[in-house]
C-alpha cells in the first residue's frame, strides 16, 4: 500500500511558519478595547462627528477571550465611549461585526460572531442607544484582521466592530 | 447545462470453460487497508480516431482504481499481449506473467447514431474467468462518465460495495490573501476534471452541499450583506434565498429525500435548528436552547438528527429525533466535537475535532462509541462523505491560509490531495449521478 506522507509535510510548513519572526502588528499590546486605526488623517484634521472622527478619537473594536462572548471590563470602557459618541451625534447608524479567531470550526464560528455581536449591540442598548440604531452581523472566522497564526494575532482578531453606517 | 442523454448497459460475455479458481476479491475492513490489487488496463480498442478515446477512456478508468488505493493497476509497457487480441480472446499465460490478478479489456465507437459505445469486459486471469462485461451508450462529450461507470462497475465487482466514481464535488474555491479571501461556489468531478465556477467571487459564500436527490446544491451567501441559506440549480443556475427568515441562516443541509433542508438560525445572539420544507416553504423550529445548536445532519433514514452545540459548556455532538425530542449527547472523548456528518450507510459519524492545539477528522458510532481517529493537522476541517460509505474528503488550512482539498479512506489510510486550480475548502460529495 503506498502512503502519501502529507502530515508530515504539513508539520514542516508548521515549524517554517512559528520561526518566522514576522513583527504583531501593534493593536495587540495595546490590550482590550483599544483604538483601530484605520484612516490615515491625524487627529487635528478629522470632522468632529465623522465617522473617521469616531474611528480615530473614540476606537471601534473590543476583544473577547477565546471561545467567550462576554465583555471585559476594557470592552465595557470602550464602549461607553463609543455610546457617549453615539448619542452625540444621533444621524449615525451603525452595523456590529462579530469576528474570531482561525481556531474553530467556520460553522460554529458563525454562531460565536453573532453571539460577540449581540452583547457589543446589548451593551450599546443597555447605555442608552436607540435599538433601530444598531444593526449586526458575524462574519465567523472569514475576516482576519491578523494573518499570523500566533496567540497575538488570534487575540486581535476575537473582536466586534463597530463600524459607523456611510 | 446540457442534459445528460441516457446511458444504456447491455451485459456482454464470452463464453470459457469453466475451472475452479478462487476469483479475485477485495476484503475491505475498518482497521487496516488491503494489499492492492494488481490489474491490468489496456487501451480500449477503437479504429481510427477512437484509438484515441479508447486510450483516454483506460486512463481514466485507471487512475480512478489507483486513487482508490484498493488496486495497483500494472504500468502498460509491461504488457505482453496487444489490446486488439485481448478484447477479442485474452491469453491469460500473458498475463499471468506479469501478476495481473484481473483485467478490464474494452472496446469503444461511435455508432451511426452518432452515440459513443463503451464495452467492456472484467477478467479473472487466474480463473481464466470473465467476471462482469457490460455495454455503455451515451453521447459522445460523455466518455469520461462512461469511463467512471466501468471503474464503478469493476470496483463493486470486486469489493462487493458500491463505487463512487460517477459522482462530482462542489467546494469552495479560494484565492488572494487570508485577510481579503475571494470565495467562490466550484463544481468539478470527483477526480478533479469538468472544473466550473458556479459564482464570480464578488459576494462571500461558504458551506455547500449537495442534494441527494437531484441536482441542487444548497449554500451561504452573504449577498446584499444579509448571511442567508441558498438553494442553488446546477442545470438552470437559478439561485433563490430559502425561506424569510429575521436572523443570518447558515449550516444547511438537505434531508435523505431532498425535501427539505435542515440548518441553524441565529438572531439575539442564540442560535437554533429549523428545518424548511422546499416545496411549501414552511419551517418549524427544532432545538430551543440558550446554546450554539448548529451544523445538523440527518441520518440517512430520515428518523434522526446530529448536531453541534455547546449547551454543555463546550462543543460537543448530540443526537435526536427529527422532531428535535430526545436530545442525547454522542461525543465522549476528551476535546471539542464539531461538524457532525451522518454516513450514507448509517453505521458511522463523521466529525472534527480539536484537541491538544490540533484539528482532527475522525468517525465514531451514531451512539458516540468506537471513535477513531483518521487525520490530525494544525486546522484539518469539514469532512464528506463519498456515497459508498468508504471514503471521506474534507480539507486543510496551513498557517499562511492555504487551503486544500483531501481524500482519505475510512481506515486513515490512503490520503490525498484533490486536485484543484486553486485553493479550496469546504468539500461536498455528490450521489452516485443517475443514468439520465
Amino acid at each position: 500500500m503506498r502512503l502519501q506522507i502529507l502530515s508530515v509535510l504539513a508539520a514542516g510548513l508548521l515549524l517554517a511558519a512559528c520561526s518566522s519572526d514576522e513583527p504583531v502588528e501593534t493593536a495587540s499590546t495595546q490590550g482590550a478595547g483599544s483604538t483601530t486605526q484605520t484612516g490615515a488623517a491625524s487627529t487635528g484634521t478629522v470632522t468632529p462627528g465623522s465617522a473617521e472622527d469616531f474611528n480615530q478619537n473614540v476606537g471601534n473594536t473590543v476583544y473577547f477571550g477565546f471561545d467567550r462572548y462576554d465583555l471585559t471590563a476594557e470592552a465595557q470602557s470602550q464602549l461607553q465611549k463609543e455610546a457617549a459618541w453615539l448619542q452625540q451625534y444621533p444621524q449615525h447608524t451603525l452595523t456590529i461585526e462579530g469576528h474570531c479567531d482561525e481556531r474553530g470550526t467556520r460553522e460554529y464560528n458563525l454562531a460565536l460572531g453573532e453571539r460577540r455581536a449581540n452583547s457589543v449591540a446589548n451593551y450599546l442598548t443597555a447605555l442608552g442607544i436607540d435599538k433601530s440604531r444598531i444593526s449586526t452581523i458575524s462574519y465567523g472566522k472569514e475576516r482576519p484582521i491578523c494573518t499570523d497564526s500566533n496567540e497575538a494575532c488570534y487575540s486581535q482578531n476575537r473582536r466586534g466592530v463597530s463600524a459607523i453606517n456611510q | 447545462m446540457k442534459r445528460w442523454t441516457a446511458m444504456i448497459a447491455v451485459l456482454v460475455t464470452l463464453v470459457v470453460p469453466r475451472l475452479v479458481l478462487a476469483e479475485p476479491t477485495i476484503i475491505l475492513g475498518v482497521d487496516h487497508p488491503p494489499q492492492p490489487l494488481p490489474i491490468a488496463i489496456p487501451n480500449f480498442v477503437g479504429n481510427g480516431p477512437d484509438a484515441q478515446a479508447g486510450a483516454d477512456i483506460a486512463r481514466v478508468i485507471s487512475a480512478d482504481l489507483e486513487r482508490s488505493g484498493l488496486f495497483a493497476p500494472i504500468d502498460p509497457k509491461a504488457f505482453i499481449q496487444d489490446n486488439a487480441s485481448t478484447w477479442q480472446s485474452p491469453r491469460f499465460q500473458d498475463w499471468k506473467l506479469i501478476n495481473a490478478q484481473a483485467l478490464i479489456a474494452g472496446s469503444t465507437q461511435i455508432l451511426p447514431n452518432g452515440q459513443r459505445e463503451v464495452a467492456f469486459r472484467l477478467w479473472d486471469v487466474f480463473g481464466g474467468q470473465q467476471m462482469h462485461g457490460l455495454t455503455f451508450k451515451s453521447s459522445p462529450e460523455n466518455w469520461r462518465r462512461m469511463a467512471h461507470k466501468v471503474a464503478d462497475e469493476v470496483y463493486k465487482r470486486i469489493t462487493g460495495e458500491d463505487g463512487y466514481f460517477d459522482t462530482r464535488i462542489v467546494y469552495i474555491s479560494e484565492s488572494g490573501p487570508k485577510d481579503k479571501r475571494r470565495k467562490q461556489l466550484a463544481i468539478m468531478d470527483q477526480d478533479g476534471e469538468n472544473h466550473k465556477n458556479l459564482t464570480d467571487g464578488s459576494v462571500l459564500v461558504l458551506t455547500p452541499r449537495f442534494s441527494p436527490a437531484n441536482q441542487d446544491i444548497t449554500y451561504m451567501s452573504y449577498f446584499n450583506n444579509k448571511p442567508r441559506v441558498y438553494l442553488f440549480n446546477i442545470s438552470s443556475g437559478q439561485q433563490e434565498v430559502l425561506g424569510d427568515f429575521p436572523g443570518m441562516t447558515f449550516a444547511p443541509r438537505f434531508s435523505p429525500d431532498g425535501s427539505r433542508v435542515i440548518m441553524s438560525m441565529a438572531q439575539g445572539g442564540n442560535t437554533d435548528i429549523y428545518v424548511m420544507d422546499i416545496r411549501t416553504r414552511r419551517s418549524q423550529r427544532l432545538t430551543d436552547s440558550p446554546a450554539i445548536d448548529t451544523s445538523p445532519c440527518y441520518s440517512p433514514d430520515g428518523s434522526k438528527v446530529v448536531f453541534n452545540s455547546d449547551r454543555g459548556g463546550e462543543q460537543q455532538l448530540y443526537v435526536m429525533g427529527a422532531d428535535g425530542a430526545n436530545v442525547q449527547r454522542i461525543s465522549k472523548g476528551n476535546g471539542r466535537y464539531a461538524t457532525p456528518v451522518w454516513s450514507p450507510r448509517g453505521d458511522l459519524i463523521a466529525f472534527t475535532k480539536m484537541a491538544g492545539g490540533q484539528f482532527q477528522i475522525g468517525v465514531m458510532r451514531p451512539d458516540g462509541s468506537g471513535e477513531r481517529i483518521l487525520n490530525t493537522a494544525w486546522l484539518v476541517e469539514g469532512p464528506t462523505w463519498a456515497p459508498n460509505g468508504r471514503v471521506l474528503a474534507f480539507f486543510s488550512q496551513d498557517q499562511r491560509g492555504v487551503t486544500k482539498l483531501h481524500s482519505i479512506d475510512l481506515t486513515g489510510y490512503n490520503e490525498r490531495i484533490l486536485k484543484t486550480p486553486m485553493d479550496g475548502s469546504d468539500p461536498a460529495w455528490s450521489p452516485l449521478l443517475d443514468n439520465q
